[in-house]
């Protein structure tokens, strides 16, 4: 299909998109107003089970079966990363160089690495009682653990950072999640059912299963961000494609121009 | 004019997609599509918008004292930017190969089917 032509197909769609789209919109509630059904039930049942944070008891109790589907998602795209940028047989790893970093960038790093893992774990743990949980505070635990690497180097980092023990840690969380389910199973309710007693109200302990499916996350999203960036940082600092790229890509450049031109 | 948060998420759709079929290079592809799932966020968060909500968080603020915006759609968005990163994530890996592969990483020169 010629360039031109796409662009007449697209202009179409998007013009159909467009009109059913405004129309749609013409029949929503008003913006800012006062019907939320789905909300006032959600909110009414997380006061009901003594979370505070109405939006984590929505994903941990309410919703708790999707977040396992959302879960899943995530997992699989850490997995497919992995298979996708593994080391190939004509790529060489070369240990990087040390680098030099500015004093005050190494100083600085360094203090925010500890404060920025402790309000990650924070993050997670109060999941359940104030803005945050285990998605927001496994992002921040992966993210100090990064701070390593702008502050000393590559080699710094991977010392801290055995890829390996992180892979399992990832299905770990995963496993914990279905395990909390399977565990309501055996009380008699329901699969991710909330079957623990529910605690005070905006005390650490409140919530049931929310704090434990909350911990499950923060561990899977954690660990697999920071294997997903390893495995990122790895092709950018230590794998060089080898000799055997060197005629594979005159071959490639050859082909693709032809194929490039018979279609044109 | 009160339907104009939701248009907006429509443009930024329309937006996306206009990139991506445009698109010469699959990174800026990639960064076309999470325009498009913006949208979607912009779309949820204006549909749960409530005047002068607040969070729904009750750990400072005594239920039912104050209007609080709809904690359904916010989790949802939550649900929508983790896939969105990861698959991101995903996505960006495959360039990476295609990039090892073919020497391009324009999508119009991939017109061949390679080991």
């Amino acid at each position: 299909m010629s360039s031109r032509l796409r662009l007449w197909v697209l202009a179409v769609g998007g013009l159909g998109v467009a009109v059913l789209f405004v129309l749609a919109c013409s029949d929503l509630p008003a913006f800012g107003g006062l019907w939320h059904p789905y909300g006032d039930r959600a909110v009414h049942a997380a006061l009901a089970r003594h979370t505070a944070n109405t939006v984590s008891s929505v994903n941990f109790d309410q919703r708790a079966f999707d977040t396992l589907g959302e879960e899943s998602i995530l997992f699989g795209s850490v997995v497919g990363t992995v298979v996708l940028l593994r080391q190939t047989r004509d790529e060489d790893r070369q240990p990087p160089e040390p680098a030099t970093v500015a004093p005050p960038v190494r100083r600085y790093a360094l203090i925010a690495l500890p404060v920025t893992l402790l309000i990650g774990l924070y993050v997670i743990a109060h999941g359940q009682l104030s803005p945050g949980g285990g998605f927001q505070g496994g992002v921040v635990v992966a993210t100090s653990l990064h701070l390593l690497y702008i502050a000393v180097d590559y080699r710094a980092l991977e010392r801290i950072r055995p890829v390996g023990l992180y892979e399992v840690a990832d299905a770990a969380g995963e496993a914990a999640y279905l395990l909390v389910g399977v565990a309501a199973l055996v009380t008699g309710a329901a699969f991710l059912t909330n079957f623990l007693p529910y605690g005070t109200f905006n005390t650490l302990s409140s919530g049931g299963t929310v704090p434990l499916l909350n911990a499950a996350i923060g561990v899977e999203v954690a660990c697999g961000v920071v294997v997903l960036l390893a495995r990122f940082l790895d092709q950018a600092v230590e794998i060089e494609s080898g000799d055997g790229d060197g005629s594979g890509d005159g071959d490639g450049n050859g082909n693709g121009n032809d194929e490039a031109e018979a279609g044109t | 004019m009160s339907v104009l948060p939701y248009l907006i998420a429509g443009w930024l759709f329309l937006i996306g997609c206009y990139g991506m079929a445009t698109s010469r290079n699959l990174i800026h592809a990639v960064g076309c599509l999470s325009v498009c799932q913006s949208s979607t966020y912009v779309l949820l968060l204006a549909v749960g918008y409530r005047d002068d909500g607040t969070a729904p968080v009750f750990s400072d603020i005594t239920p039912g004292s104050r209007p609080v915006v709809d904690p359904v759609v916010q989790a949802l968005t939550l649900t929508d930017i983790v896939i969105g990163a990861t698959v991101t994530a995903l996505l960006l890996s495959l360039v990476i190969q295609i990039a090892k592969r073919h020497r391009t990483v324009d999508p119009d020169e991939l017109s061949e089917l390679r080991g």
